[in-house]
């Protein structure tokens, strides 16, 4: 398990566990971002943060501090 | 059948056209006001339909009904509260996973549901084919498409709205969504304990309820507490359940909850959608990566802030011209047909030079909102935002507070008002308190006067320190005020980039009038009170002996005058420098004396103690008041206190000449720029702080705390620069 943060742009991989608590944890959720999501890795702002993402078909930005709390299982690379 | 109107509340997530419905629906028939105690924009319209006469209300965009954000509480309270007859969820057709989690809630919430999977055309240029009839019946709602932006399908949504308000409708039915063994065996031990109490059930759905309760909802549990004891039973049998769950489950009911809702979509979809191999190529997708490219991201951002400040302020002072020439005029008209007297004096120099100062905004104002409706309705907005989220993030802001920011160089009341772009309440309320630090385009004039008069060739980069202390003050004050009254509640930065859309001129001239018109009519009022009070202040009490004058008055205009003049050098018949010309010929001496006398001169030398250990003297402290109308009036002022009449405009030589013998240090002239920069907003600006955040505490704040700062920084400025040796 590597944390979403830690992807480069172009890879995908499968949401395994949602850390972080509260009012985030669940406002991730409802924004579809719960466990067995595919997300992919779309490309990072020219400041690298934050990045945008592809999830359930539609595309939504998150801080690389955000990212770094959701746990992933990466996929083999194919193409978009 | 006639009977009362039928309320129909209209929801969805953000960018599922549901405004551009809510426009079709209700077209130029509709207004915009504030949900009670909210920052949030309520918008009610009527539309008349086969007879019946339908209440357009219009929900807040939110992606659910949790009660986190400020826009789904409001949203949830007036569904729970008002109970619409029939509710609307505007559906995003080719985004239906995520777009149907809020109808899974409003399923939930037991409410007359109607689905309108908007839209249409995009979902099946995308490849999607939806089964409306089987999705309708799985839900247990109706299913109507629409395409918003074509206005096709709102005639079958108004007919289905009225079949299902008159029962006529066979596709509603009250579904369950399941949520497993274990769950529906708690949430049914709660109803047990709230079907205690017959009275409960009438009002809220108890399964709704029950589901509240367990994901831990404290907007639903203080209700249930204010029940007395039967509320107590019910939270205790809460408690215990998600105590029982979360041993379970190994994890928080209301997560559990959340997935079996995406479970019960995701098994949904599976018979209603067929996605065939996409089409087409994602032309939304091929934008962006130039858009928000690495390298080419920031410069076509700032060519596009660029040509909003070009558009808005070029092309706008245009209009402003004719809008001033047009003031003068009724101010001459007006002086033609009144006798000269107290009467004529209010009207002239009070109310129409006053208001006049204000609606001269108005091309500003249009063209600066019609730009913001182009981004955001293009979808621009959001990339904005996601370029500038790192830089903003500093002062703990979220990338979209930069264009109001940014705004706010050429005028703060357009800037305050365009935070309403940002979705969460703590973000509008900081970029509208730091605003007013960034140093708008009526500053400048006071800026130009003193540094020229007092640094000569290195007016240009004092004028440039000035900028930049604002947009320190401006990020101190921001990480400030984030770390102590906006402490805790940082909304997570799940910014969705919804693809782009050509908009349409319809919604993009709704969008632009509906800001206008809040201005126009909110602003008059407090304007009006301002400009009338600042007459009186400066004409009373009368002195017979003394000439008749209007100096502080005069100002008004020819400050408005001023900023015309920058564009075009118009000579018109009865225009404001004849006015100037007019003060220029009463007596000067008489003009000072009879100003120093007025409740303004004395009200000036009152508050110089105050202002002493900044190094201003009575004038300094009369133009620092009257500024308060409008900052660039400080200059005219200025020009009266100082050259006793002469032509009152930052160029002018007689008035430097007169600055520079009047005692005024260089050190002095930078406190008092210091201080012009940071010191209270204009009216006009304070007018739209109280009408944005609808609330006097904050615009006392901002009021407050600008007057603290600006001392505050006068004053290490002037001391510290004598201590240095600098005075």
């Amino acid at each position: 398990m590597i944390p979403l943060s830690e992807f480069r742009e172009g890879e995908r991989g499968i949401i395994t566990r949602l850390n972080g608590r509260g009012t985030f944890r669940k406002r991730l959720q409802e924004m579809g971002f719960i466990r067995g999501s595919e997300v992919f890795v779309e490309k990072y702002a020219p400041l690298r943060d934050p990045i945008e993402l592809v999830i359930k078909g539609y595309h939504v930005s998150l801080r690389v501090e955000e990212a770094a709390q959701i746990m992933m299982e990466k996929l083999e690379q194919k193409q978009e | 059948m006639k009977k009362e109107a039928i309320t129909i509340a209209l929801t969805g997530n953000p960018n599922s056209g549901k405004t551009t419905i809510f426009n079709n629906l209700t077209g130029t028939r509709q207004h915009v006001g504030n949900w009670p105690g909210v920052t949030v924009e309520k918008k009610m319209g009527t539309v008349i339909h086969n007879g019946h006469r339908l209440q357009v209300v219009d929900l807040p965009g939110t992606y659910s009904l949790t009660a986190y954000s400020i826009e789904e509480i409001v949203a949830r309270r007036f569904l729970v509260d008002s109970k619409p007859d029939v509710v609307v969820d505007i559906v995003d057709a080719s985004n239906l996973e995520r777009n149907l989690y809020l109808a899974t809630q409003l399923i939930e919430m037991g409410v007359k549901l109607i689905l309108a999977l908007n839209m249409a055309d995009v979902a099946q240029a995308r490849g999607h084919e939806i089964d409306a009839d089987s999705l309708g019946t799985l839900l247990g709602v109706p299913v109507v498409f629409t395409i918003g932006t074509k206005n096709q399908g709102m005639k079958e949504l108004l007919d289905k709205v009225v079949e299902v308000v008159e029962d006529r409708d066979t596709v509603s039915r009250h579904i369950h969504i399941s949520y497993g063994h274990e769950l529906e065996k708690e949430i049914k031990k709660i109803q047990d304990v709230i079907w205690r109490d017959p009275s409960i059930g009438e009002r809220f759905s108890t399964r709704w309820l029950a589901v509240k309760l367990l994901e831990n909802d404290a907007a639903v549990q203080e209700r249930v507490g204010s029940l007395g004891e039967i509320g107590k039973q019910i939270l205790a049998q809460a408690e215990a359940s998600r105590e029982r769950l979360a041993e379970f489950y190994k994890d928080d009911a209301e997560m559990v909850l959340t997935d079996q809702r995406y479970g019960f979509i995701g098994g949904a979809l599976k018979e209603v959608l067929k996605v065939s191999a996409k089409s087409k190529l994602d032309l939304s997708r091929q934008v962006d990566l130039v858009l928000t490219n690495r390298i080419l991201g920031f410069p076509v951002f700032i060519f596009f802030i660029w040509a909003m400040f070009q558009l808005t302020f070029t092309v706008g002072a245009y209009p402003m011209e004719w809008i001033d020439a047009g003031v003068s005029l009724l101010g001459a008209v007006v002086t033609a047909l009144l006798p000269a007297g107290l009467l004529q004096d209010l009207l002239v120099n009070g109310i129409i030079a006053g208001v006049g100062s204000v609606i001269i905004f108005l091309p500003n104002i249009l063209i600066l909102f019609f730009c913001i409706a182009v981004f955001e309705d293009t979808g621009y907005l959001a990339r904005a935002a996601f370029i500038m989220d790192r830089v903003m993030h500093v002062i703990g802001l979220h990338g979209k507070a930069f264009i109001p920011l940014l705004m706010g160089f050429g005028c703060n009341v357009p800037a305050i008002m365009a935070t309403r772009t940002l979705e969460s309440e703590r973000d509008r309320l900081l970029s509208i308190l730091i605003n007013p630090l960034i140093s708008c385009s009526a500053r400048l004039p006071v800026y130009i006067l003193l540094a020229g008069t007092f640094f000569g060739a290195s007016a240009g980069n004092v004028i440039f320190s000035i900028y930049a202390l604002g947009i320190a003050l401006a990020i101190a004050m921001g990480k400030l005020f984030s770390v102590t009254l906006f402490r805790g509640d940082i909304a997570p930065f799940v910014m969705e980039l919804p693809p782009y859309r050509a908009p349409t001129l319809k919604s993009l001239s709704i969008h632009m009038w509906d800001r206008s018109q809040v201005f126009l009519r909110k602003m008059s009022g407090v304007i009006l009170v301002g400009s009338i009070l600042v007459w009186v202040l400066g004409s009373f009490p009368r002195s017979p002996d003394l000439h008749r004058g209007q100096a502080v008055e005069r100002g008004v205009t020819s400050a408005t005058q001023e900023r015309v003049l920058t564009v075009t050098e118009s000579q018109q018949p009865v225009s404001p420098a004849v006015t100037v010309n007019n003060l220029k010929n009463s007596d000067p001496d008489n003009e000072l004396a009879r100003l120093e006398s007025s409740f303004l001169g004395r009200l000036g030398h009152l508050i110089q103690p105050i202002f002493a250990p900044l190094g201003f003297d009575w004038r300094t402290s009369v133009a620092v008041l009257t500024g308060f109308v409008a900052k660039e009036i400080v200059v005219s002022t200025l020009g009266v206190l100082y050259a006793a009449g002469a032509d009152v405009n930052e160029e002018s030589e007689a008035l430097r000449r007169s600055l520079r013998t009047s005692g005024i240090t260089p050190l002095g002239a930078y406190a008092l720029m210091a201080f012009v920069l940071i010191y209270i907003p204009c009216l006009a600006t304070v007018a739209v702080i109280r009408r944005e955040t609808n609330s006097w505490k904050w615009t006392g704040l901002s009021i407050s705390y600008s007057l603290v700062l600006a001392w505050v920084v006068s004053f290490l400025i002037y001391q510290g620069g004598r201590i240095i040796g600098l005075g």
